[in-house]
């Protein structure tokens, strides 16, 4: 019987160690997603995980009877919390100021309960098994689950699973092993085995309703539809609006449209915001209409002259995203929460239509490619107007104007639309290795149109006045083409744009 | 309401396929009707009532004179009434039924937003039409216009973008006409239709007049045009080989949407002017649409401004003689038991719906008096909903006006879609035409059912396309118009009477929009207008010759 069983000890052992280093490790890989720097986290992690594990084995003398059945129970508990683990932290994106609370919350917990096991092992195989045998044996399955678990995470389960998926699946097999364990150990158990093994049920069922409801709760479809890992994911009264992070830096998507990598955004933002503002004498007061990001308003606080920056954006939960997501301050410069910069949440064509308060000198319009009648709208020769009114007579203005290779008769729209409602306009574009060659619009009432400004701040590190003039320039394949103006009434962008972009998809 | 009446209820009023879907839907964990915020509003049967018994009313306490009055506030006795300021007639008084001015054009509003009770949107006008440009002119709707006498309209005054879809087996579609699985002849129908609308945009009279224009007065009096008043439209389309269910369901759709009516009920030749009327030019695209959160009640609040009324007046008697009119009239505007009181006047202008005039203008001949009766009004159920969020759907996505395939309602419009962000609460106009042949059965329809009835009607036809719709719903506001619209019945345009009805009586003048057989704010402005004008020559040439 002894020699039957003590392999399975050994199964015991090597899941025991697979998953306890998988928890760790997601929750390493979560941290640093969400938290940014992942030297600093893991490190983090790895330190509370273990001291955890020792509290554990510490807590592990004060138990002395029934040494299987708690074995087991704390098996269970381990694939729970395991288990649950990622999904909990993922549903704490939405709410920054817990998910420090819950990641640590989670590593401890596990780190206690996985330090409980070994010893609590150690302690039953000690009736089958010479000491000596014992601690070689044990430790080896424990190093080689840890082997396992680091080799399959990053080549296989986060690829393959993802993060959430991957989560409970060793829940499940924590819990799967406790349910066996029941079975094989019956006879070290004492006292009733059916409640024991009903817990385990129950465990399992939770977690293979997480596994199945998962989609719900942030989403395997968006897991696959992006290539990098989520990081954070939040559905706004507005817009579903995920971060992703991979090697290369986090990505900003809104419904699943790429607004900036963290790896080439200074390009998009320096071509958007140094144009317009360079042109201007002194430019005072800013306005910038989408971007809460904060991305823009970093470029803009480069200017000293710059007294007052109102941002402009329909979605609280982006602003507040900019202010308070570490990795995202970290890239804005702090933007959103510097002094001079306010931030308003509002649809940006009824607070232009009700604003009263002293004209701009600048303003920088960042909205979402139109690929819906909402945006389209704020493409339209109203908002330009309305935008006209708020200006200072000769204020530039800039306009992010989707890709004028791939769309381009959406990208000529947008300029023929600015142009009618009494702009005169400065086409340019630039190129974005995430997004293509990139398209904007810089424009201002008066006289003449703008040209390529003859001065820049210092330390830019994308734009400077030799390539300037060159991305006021179009080569054939993107040059003018004749189109109608996007109106409220007769919203002709939105319908260029979607037959544009279907072509690429 | 229990699931029995609520069945026949939905059988008698959205027939087969809602009932079908109701029942499918099913309604666990849906809130009833009965816990819902909401009510009857525009309530005037009390009045109605006391006016049918003239013959008992005492003689007027008091008597006050003016040198024009003007009866009837809807956009017509407004439009009067501005345009006898604008001429320099002064001393004049507007006495309307209602606690507000307004008529068919009135508007209303809900926390979410304010939203039309009945006309909700004009035609952008044709460079023939310049009075009415003046006035969206003065409301700001107007830029520019053109050296054509076109006007250049200010876009956030014009449905804004994506205006109309149509909720088709399950799936909304951009449009009206609803083209998915639409067979090769069902869409040829459809083209030579268009085309036939055109051959009437392109057609010119011997005095050079169009055969449809806006307002009706200025189209032509060619016998060839009038023909087409001898026929219904179901006639006529059938007589002309248009079978396709499709194009049939579409060009009811107009009907009912603008008269009320069937396309047996419809006259051929509103259905050509319904069409052709908006068209600049054969080819060309229909003329935009002007609208705004409350509908026409925005031209209404800038026509009443300084306008001297009295609201809660009943006209009950008009009687002209050599020297004035005499109109007696029910005030109801205190609290307690209404007075009788009488107005002296120069000269009127009933601006109320024929069959009042049949009822209170004293000294019709017989053949006036039947001219006057021959106007058949349907009844309308318009429901105004506050949601919590809007509704969207498979498909095309949400519209100023969407509309279900099937339903005997025209569906819904949203009041706020001009404005952003498209997220949120708002209001649903909910418009529901009661077409009975006969206009009194219809009538008999729309009162019977009260307003828990009417808002599970409303709820239930737009849950097919919204389900769980009445979840969203904080408050929902029924009116009953029992005289909503004129019919434009065969034989209505140009069968004489209409013409007769039209003419003066001694010193009062008519005004309504019904004397154009068609119910429209340009005919009811159009109307208002030529009115005050033909009342201001007489009071100059009286002047002259006194
Ligand atoms: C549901 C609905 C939707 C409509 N939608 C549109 C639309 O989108 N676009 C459009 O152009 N048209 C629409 N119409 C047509 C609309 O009727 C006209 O546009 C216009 O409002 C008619 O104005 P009116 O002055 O001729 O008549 P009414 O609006 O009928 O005005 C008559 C006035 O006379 C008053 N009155 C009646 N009897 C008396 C009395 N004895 N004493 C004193 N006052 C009295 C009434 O209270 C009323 O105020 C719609 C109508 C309805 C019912």
């Amino acid at each position: 019987m002894a020699y039957r069983r003590t392999p399975l000890f050994y199964l015991n052992v090597l899941v025991v160690g697979t998953c306890g280093l998988i928890y760790e490790l997601l929750a390493g890989t979560l941290a640093s997603y969400v938290l940014g720097d992942s030297v600093t986290q893991f490190s983090l992690i790895i330190g509370l995980y273990l001291s955890a594990m020792g509290v554990g084995a510490w807590l592990s003398g004060y138990l002395s009877k029934n040494l299987v059945r708690r074995f087991l129970d704390i098996e269970l508990g381990v694939g729970l919390v395991g288990g649950l683990s990622a999904p909990l932290l993922f549903m704490s994106f939405a709410y920054l100021g817990w998910f420090k609370v819950v990641l640590y919350g989670v590593v401890f917990l596990i780190g206690v309960l996985v330090g409980l096991e070994l010893p609590l092992l150690m302690r039953i195989l000690r009736e089958e098994l010479d000491f000596k045998n014992l601690v070689s044996r044990v430790l080896t399955f424990d190093y080689l689950g840890a082997l396992l678990a680091s080799l399959l995470f990053p080549i296989f389960l986060v690829p393959t699973l993802g993060l959430m998926r991957t989560s409970l699946l060793f829940g499940m097999l924590n819990a799967g092993v406790a349910l066996w364990g029941s079975f094989i150990f019956s006879d070290l158990i004492t006292g009733g085995i059916v409640f024991l093994r009903s817990r385990a049920i129950v465990v399992l069922v939770i977690l293979t309703a997480g596994m199945i409801n998962a989609k719900s709760l942030t989403s395997f479809a968006e897991e696959g539809m992006f290539d990098d890992a989520i990081v954070y994911a939040k559905t706004s009264r507005y817009q579903r609006i995920v971060v992703t992070r991979s090697g290369m830096g986090f990505k900003l998507f809104l419904n699943g449209n790429l607004q900036f990598s963290s790896s080439d955004e200074y390009r998009y933002h320096e071509a958007l915001v140094h144009p317009a503002m360079s042109t201007a004498a002194n430019p005072k007061r800013i306005l910038v209409l989408g971007g809460g990001d904060g991305l823009a308003v970093r470029e803009i606080l480069r200017y000293p002259s710059v007294e007052e920056v109102l941002l402009v954006d329909l979605d609280p939960e982006m602003t507040k995203l900019g202010k308070s997501l570490p990795s995202l301050v970290a890239l804005n410069k702090s933007s959103l929460r510097d002094a001079r910069t306010k931030v308003v949440n509002a649809d940006a064509m009824t607070w232009l239509a009700s604003y009263e308060g002293p004209l701009f000198d600048v303003a920088i319009v960042d909205f979402p490619d139109p690929n819906n009648f909402s945006l389209g709208k704020l493409y339209t020769r109203r908002l330009y107007r309305l935008l006209a009114s708020r200006l200072e007579p000769e204020a530039p203005i800039a306009v992010q104007s989707t890709s004028p290779l791939y769309a381009r008769i959406s990208y000529w729209c947008i300029v023929e639309t600015i142009k009618a409602s009494g702009f005169q306009v400065s086409p340019y574009q630039a190129t974005v290795p995430s997004f293509g060659v990139w398209g904007y619009v810089l424009a201002r009432r008066g006289p003449d149109p703008i040209g390529p400004p003859e001065k820049l701040p210092e330390g830019l590190r994308y734009l400077n006045t030799d390539s300037l003039g060159a991305m006021f320039k179009f080569p054939v394949d993107m040059g003018p083409v004749p189109t109608e103006i996007n109106r409220l009434n007769d919203q002709r962008l939105v319908r260029y744009y979607e037959e544009e972009w279907r072509r690429w998809q | 309401m229990n699931e029995l009446a609520r069945r026949d209820l939905l059988r008698a009023f959205l027939g087969a396929p809602a009932l079908w879907a109701a029942s499918c839907a099913g309604r666990k964990g849906q809130r009833n009707v009965s816990q819902m915020d909401g009510g009857l509003v525009l309530r005037r049967e009390r009045l109605g009532h006391r006016m049918r018994d003239v013959s008992s009313l005492p003689k007027p306490s008091t008597w006050s004179e003016c040198q024009v009055a003007v009866v009837g506030g809807g956009v017509a006795g407004l439009s009067a009434m501005r345009e006898l300021e604008r001429l320099g007639i002064g001393n004049t008084l507007l006495l309307e039924l209602d606690e507000h001015v307004g008529g068919t054009s009135q508007g209303g509003a809900l926390p979410a937003s304010v939203h039309p009770w009945g006309a909700h949107y004009v035609t952008v006008p044709l460079a023939a039409n310049q009075p009415l440009i003046a006035l969206l002119g003065e409301v700001g709707a107007v830029e520019e216009i053109l050296p054509s006498g076109d006007p250049v309209m200010a876009e956030q005054h014009l449905v804004a973008d994506p205006s109309e879809r149509v909720f088709y087996r399950g799936r909304w579609y951009e449009g009206l006409f609803p083209v998915a699985g639409a067979s090769a002849d069902e869409r040829a129908q459809k083209e030579r239709f268009e085309s036939e609308i055109d051959r009437w945009v392109e057609f010119r009279d011997a005095e050079g007049k169009p055969a449809f224009a806006l307002p009706m007065s200025l189209g032509s009096r060619d016998p060839r045009v009038q023909a087409l008043d001898t026929l219904s439209m179901s006639q006529w389309m059938l007589a002309n080989g248009y079978t396709s269910p499709r194009l049939r369901w579409w060009v009811e759709y107009a009907c009912r949407d603008d008269y009320g009516t069937t396309l047996a009920d419809t006259s051929a030749w509103s259905v050509f002017f319904y069409f052709a009327s908006r068209k600049r030019a054969a080819g060309a695209s229909y003329q935009e649409v002007v609208t705004w959160p409350e509908g026409n009640s925005h031209l209404v609040d800038h026509l009443r401004r300084g306008v001297a009324t009295r609201t809660g007046h009943a006209v009950v008697s008009v009687e002209t003689g050599p020297d004035g009119v005499s109109i007696v009239a029910l005030d109801a505007s205190g609290t307690g038991e209404p007075k009788v009181v009488g107005v002296r006047a120069r000269y009127v202008v009933m601006a109320t719906p024929q069959f009042i005039n049949a009822r209170v203008v004293r000294g019709l001949s017989e053949e006036r008096l039947d001219a006057a009766r021959s106007f058949e009004q349907s009844p309308w159920m318009v429901a105004n909903m506050q949601v919590r969020e809007r509704p969207g759907g498979a498909g095309f996505p949400l519209c100023w006006d969407n509309v279900l395939f099937d339903s005997p309602s025209l569906g819904y419009v949203v009041a706020t879609h001009q404005k952003g962000p498209h997220r949120g609460p708002t209001v649903l106009t909910y418009y529901y035409p009661l077409v009975d042949s006969d206009a009194r059965v219809a009538r008999k329809r729309l009162l019977e059912l009260g307003w828990e009835e009417w808002a599970e009607v409303a709820l239930s036809d737009l849950e097919r396309a919204h389900p769980g719709l009445r979840n969203y719903v904080e408050r929902i506001d029924v009116a009953r118009w029992g005289h909503g619209m004129v019919r434009s019945t065969p034989g209505r345009i140009w069968d004489g009477r209409r013409e007769l009805a039209a003419r003066p009586h001694g010193r009062v003048h008519f005004a309504h929009s019904d004397l154009s057989g068609v119910a429209l704010f340009e005919e009811a402005f159009d109307r208002g207008n030529r009115a005050a004008a033909e009342v201001a020559r007489r009071i100059a040439t009286e002047a002259n010759d006194p």
